[in-house]
C-alpha cells in the first residue's frame, strides 16, 4: 500500500481518538484547569495561523489582495462568502498581474 | 434499536426529524467537499484516495490541512500530527456529548462518536439543552445525510479536479491559504484570539525562515497555545464562559 494510504489511515485513527477521547478521558475529571482549557481553546486558531502566515512571504500582489479581501469580508459574511470573495479577487488579479 | 422504539415513540419519525435538521449542514458543506476533492487531486492524491480520506477522517478543515502538507512533501508523521492537532477540539465536544448519549448501547455510541463533527455537536447539544432526549435514530438522521453527501461530493470534486488544465490561472494553488484564513477569522470571537494568532503567526514565520518547513507548523502552534496557557486566566475569560 502507498504512503498516502497509510497517512489517511493514521489520520483517521488520530481523528477518531479526538472524537471518542474526550468522553473516555476528560469526562472522568470533575474540573478542567482553567489554563489547560485556555490552551485547548487556542489550539485551532494557533494551528491554522501557521498554515497562512508563511504563505505571506511567498505571496505576490494578487495573493495579498485576495487575503486582505478575505479578512475584510469575514467581518460580516460567513465562511463561504469570504472564501468566494477571496477566490474571485485572486482569479481576477492573476489575469492582470500574473 | 428495540429500546429506541419503546422509549421514543417510533425511531422512524425521530430519524426523519434528524434528517430535516441535517439539510442546512448538507447544503453548507457541499462546496467544501467538492473543493476538497479538486484540491486533493491537485496536490497529488488519486480520486480513490480523496474519497477514502473523506470517508475515514470526515473532518473538513483537517482534510484540507492534510492535503496542503502532503503537497509540500512534509514527513508523514507530521501530517498525521497536524490532522490530530486541528481535530483536537473534538475532545471537548466528546466530553460534552458523552453524558447525553451514555444510555445508548456501546456499538451505537462508537458509531455516534465517529460522526461527531462541529455541526453535529452543536445541534445535538442544543436538543439536549432544550430538555429532549438525544436518541440514536434522531442522531443518525442528523449525521448520516451529511456523511453520505460529503463522501459523494468529495469524489465528484476529485473527478472534476482532474479536468482542470491550468490550475494557476484559476488560483487553485492559493485557495487553501484563503480557506485557512477564513477559518482563522471564524475563531475571532474566542478569548485571546488576537494574541494567539500574532504569536503563532510570528513564530511560524521565524521558524519557516530559520528551521525551515515543515517545523513552522508545530513551532508556531506551540507558541500560540503556550501563550494562552501562560497568560493569567482572567485574560482567557475561561472562568466567565457560560
Amino acid at each position: 500500500m502507498s504512503t498516502t494510504f497509510w497517512i489517511i489511515i493514521a489520520g483517521a485513527i488520530a481523528t477518531y481518538l479526538t472524537r471518542i477521547g474526550g468522553h473516555l478521558v476528560i469526562s472522568r475529571f470533575e474540573n478542567i484547569h482553567p489554563r489547560v482549557e485556555a490552551g485547548l481553546n487556542a489550539v485551532p486558531a494557533a494551528v491554522l495561523t501557521t498554515l497562512v502566515a508563511p504563505e505571506l512571504l511567498n505571496a505576490g500582489p494578487a495573493e495579498w489582495a485576495a487575503l486582505v479581501v478575505t479578512a475584510v469580508v469575514s467581518l460580516r459574511g460567513g465562511l463561504m462568502a469570504m472564501f468566494l470573495a477571496g477566490a474571485a479577487v485572486l482569479i481576477l488579479a492573476r489575469q492582470f498581474i500574473g | 434499536m428495540a429500546t429506541d422504539v419503546i422509549s421514543e415513540s417510533g425511531g422512524k419519525s425521530e430519524f426523519w426529524q434528524g434528517v430535516r435538521l441535517s439539510m442546512p449542514v448538507v447544503v453548507a458543506s457541499a462546496p467544501f467537499a467538492v473543493l476538497f476533492g479538486a484540491l486533493a487531486v491537485d496536490q497529488g492524491f488519486s480520486v480513490f484516495e480523496a474519497f477514502l480520506m473523506s470517508a475515514l477522517v470526515f473532518g473538513g478543515a483537517s482534510q484540507m490541512v492534510g492535503i496542503q502538507l502532503f503537497g509540500q512533501h512534509v514527513a508523514p508523521w507530521l501530517i498525521v500530527l497536524s490532522i490530530f492537532a486541528v481535530n483536537f477540539r473534538h475532545v471537548l465536544y466528546s466530553a460534552g456529548i458523552g453524558r447525553r448519549i451514555a444510555h445508548w448501547p456501546v456499538i451505537q455510541q462508537a458509531l455516534g462518536y465517529f460522526i461527531l463533527t462541529d455541526p453535529q455537536y452543536a445541534v445535538a447539544e442544543a436538543r439536549a439543552q432544550s430538555g429532549q432526549t438525544v436518541g440514536f435514530a434522531w442522531y443518525l438522521g442528523l449525521g448520516l445525510p451529511v456523511y453520505l453527501f460529503w463522501i459523494t461530493e468529495s469524489a465528484l470534486g476529485a473527478v472534476f479536479g482532474k479536468l482542470i488544465p491550468d490550475t494557476h490561472a484559476l488560483g487553485i494553488d492559493f485557495l487553501l491559504p484563503i480557506y485557512f484564513l477564513g477559518l482563522v477569522m471564524g475563531f475571532r470571537k474566542r478569548p485571546l484570539w488576537l494574541p494567539v494568532v500574532i504569536a503563532s503567526g510570528c513564530a511560524s514565520i521565524i521558524a519557516y525562515k530559520t528551521v525551515g518547513s515543515p517545523w513552522h507548523v508545530s513551532i508556531g502552534a506551540v507558541a500560540g497555545v503556550l501563550l494562552a496557557v501562560i497568560l493569567p486566566p482572567h485574560h482567557s475569560g475561561v472562568g466567565e464562559q457560560p
